[in-house]
């Protein structure tokens, strides 16, 4: 690995712990339930994307794996959160 | 870290991958920074698609690229991702917007003008 790849992976890193750490003060701060929701939507995309960085940092196909599953939970988590905040339950 | 896995990879993919993964996250990092700076729900509710739709095309795009050149076969596995998300990513910013609308009506708060239906 060149130190070019090196340099810019370690910066597409601290990039991606910065949007984590803004959508994470939205989560903690926000006024609304519905703000804290698309947050925590944020977040989880964010890690996922760091999910995918780790995974060619590592050379390693298992973060890609990783990834999916945290794609597939958040998405589950954040509509059923969101369907709550519509309706007050989840499934009618 | 000095468990980087020193592979012998041309110059040129290790270039666009790195170009693909900074540009991915400085995406996300914006998105991510106008859901902290927009000062309204129905505007802070913008800024992550940015994350959600470019930054995860760039980022598949250097994962593609760098586990093709490694492997020696096409990687194409990362388009499930991309295509996971841009299916989903729609589905809970409309219910979180129509969760936002009724919420903000309910207590009739500060809610945009409805749409003209012709």
């Amino acid at each position: 690995m060149t130190p070019i790849l090196f340099w810019a992976l370690k910066f597409a890193l601290f990039l991606l712990a910065v949007a984590m750490l803004c959508a994470l003060s939205r989560l903690l701060i926000g006024p609304s339930a519905q703000d804290r929701v698309m947050a925590l939507d944020c977040l989880y995309i964010n890690g996922m994307l760091m999910m995918l960085v780790l995974g060619i940092v590592y050379a390693s196909n298992v973060y890609f794996e990783a990834a999916m599953l945290i794609a597939l939970f958040g998405f589950v988590g954040s509509t059923a959160m969101a369907k709550f905040l519509l309706r007050g339950e989840v499934i009618e | 870290m000095n468990d980087f896995i020193v592979g012998p990879l041309p110059l040129w993919a290790e270039i666009v991958t790195a170009v693909f993964a900074v540009l991915g996250s400085a995406f996300a990092a914006i998105g991510s920074f106008g859901l902290v700076r927009l000062p309204t729900f129905f505007r802070r509710i913008h800024a992550p698609t940015l994350g959600a739709t470019v930054g995860v095309w760039c980022m598949t795009i250097a994962t593609i690229v760098y586990f093709s050149v490694q492997g020696y076969s096409l990687f194409l596995h990362a388009i499930l991702i991309v295509l996971f998300i841009a299916l989903t990513a729609p589905i809970t910013t409309i219910f979180l917007m129509r969760a936002a609308l009724f919420r903000e009506r309910q207590k009739s708060g500060d809610v945009p003008p409805q749409a003209k239906s012709g």
